[in-house]
């Protein structure tokens, strides 16, 4: 086996076993989609489009909600911000690829992909062809949310509404924090974010409380950040 | 919905991914950037996670006699000790239908 194909494969294999969680949650997210009335097209347009869970759930929630195009769009770059620390991390081991190389790269680049690769790229950082394990890792992730996209359209025209599973949303959003449960600094910035969004929710104009509770909530991570690092 | 709302959000979304891989030759943020970065899923996902669990449907607070606080009580815990995510939500999920189904009929 050449060096690509082997990085490729590794990419594949290493990020199999986060596809586990993805697969319902593409599911639900395109149960919700029906659910909501935008349609098969869109629904799946979104998958391809944006490739972001979290920011296409976001999306949907808001329109709903009838909220403005300037309050979406800046929602879904807010949940979307964490992709450019992402980048930041990764560019080291891609800055000598070409252009079009890295427009793929960045497209297919996920929480899942990147939390492989760049454990991957950490200790081959001397092989040329290292970007082929995030090729394999990223198509791997695109491949598996759009075919649970799919099975939740078709899912989503028979699953009565009684369910609740808007629900879900709540449920898989609080799903993907449990790794923040246990630090203190992070449940502090999680309660303040959901505290503001909960007041705010009536009073912030524009369905705007998305922003305005992860930007009062950042504010405060940044401060605790500060003085952590004072003190030292 | 219109398309070109889809095709914008699709565009920042890509942006936030090209950026840095574009612009940087080598890692520059400094690790208080990036400490304060690593906060981003704790800031934002509370501001959509609260307001649906706690909010009745004519948008008041709602503490009594809401199945949703309980269930996720429940997937936290859950979620606390098992570390695992399909675990959580499954928990919260069938929490949730016991009681809309079988405890408040």
């Amino acid at each position: 086996m050449n060096n690509r194909l082997k990085a490729l494969t590794k990419g594949i294999i290493d990020v199999s076993p986060l596809m586990i969680p993805v697969f319902p949650f593409g599911i639900i997210y395109g149960v919700i989609g029906m659910d909501l009335g935008i349609g098969p097209y869109m629904t799946l347009g979104l998958s391809i489009i944006i490739f972001g869970g979290a920011s296409q759930i976001v999306l949907l929630q808001l329109f709903s909600g009838g909220a403005s195009s300037l309050v979406i769009l800046s929602s879904v770059a807010a949940v979307n911000a964490r992709h450019v620390l992402y980048g930041a991390v990764l560019s080291e081991h891609l800055s000598g690829l070409k252009l079009s190389w890295k427009i793929i790269l960045s497209y297919v680049m996920t929480d899942q992909a990147f939390a492989v690769s760049n454990d991957y790229f950490k200790k081959n950082s001397k092989d040329k062809n290292q970007h082929y394990h995030l090729l394999g890792s990223g198509f791997t992730c695109w491949t598996i949310w759009q075919i649970s996209t799919i099975l939740g359209i078709v899912l989503g025209s028979v699953v009565p509404e009684e369910l609740g599973l808007s629900f879900t949303i709540s449920l898989t959003f609080l799903a993907l924090l449990i790794s923040d449960f246990r630090k203190f600094k992070n449940i502090i910035v999680m309660l303040i974010s959901g505290i503001v969004a909960t007041i705010g929710y009536n009073i912030i104009p524009f369905k705007a409380y998305i922003i305005i509770a992860a930007l009062s909530a950042l504010f405060v991570a940044a401060l605790l950040t500060l003085a952590d690092s004072e003190k030292k | 919905m219109h398309w070109s709302l889809i095709i914008y959000a699709g565009i920042i979304t890509f942006i936030t991914r090209f950026s840095m891989i574009f612009l940087l030759k080598k890692d520059i943020l400094n690790d208080k950037a990036k400490k304060i970065l690593s906060f981003v899923p704790a800031a934002i996902f509370p501001a959509i996670i609260f307001p649906p669990i706690f909010l009745d449907d004519a948008g008041s607070v709602d503490l009594e006699n809401n199945p949703k606080i309980l269930a996720a009580i429940f997937a936290i815990i859950v979620g606390y000790f098992s570390k695992n995510i399909i675990a959580t939500i499954f928990a919260g999920l069938i929490l949730y239908w016991f009681l809309i189904f079988v405890y408040y009929q």
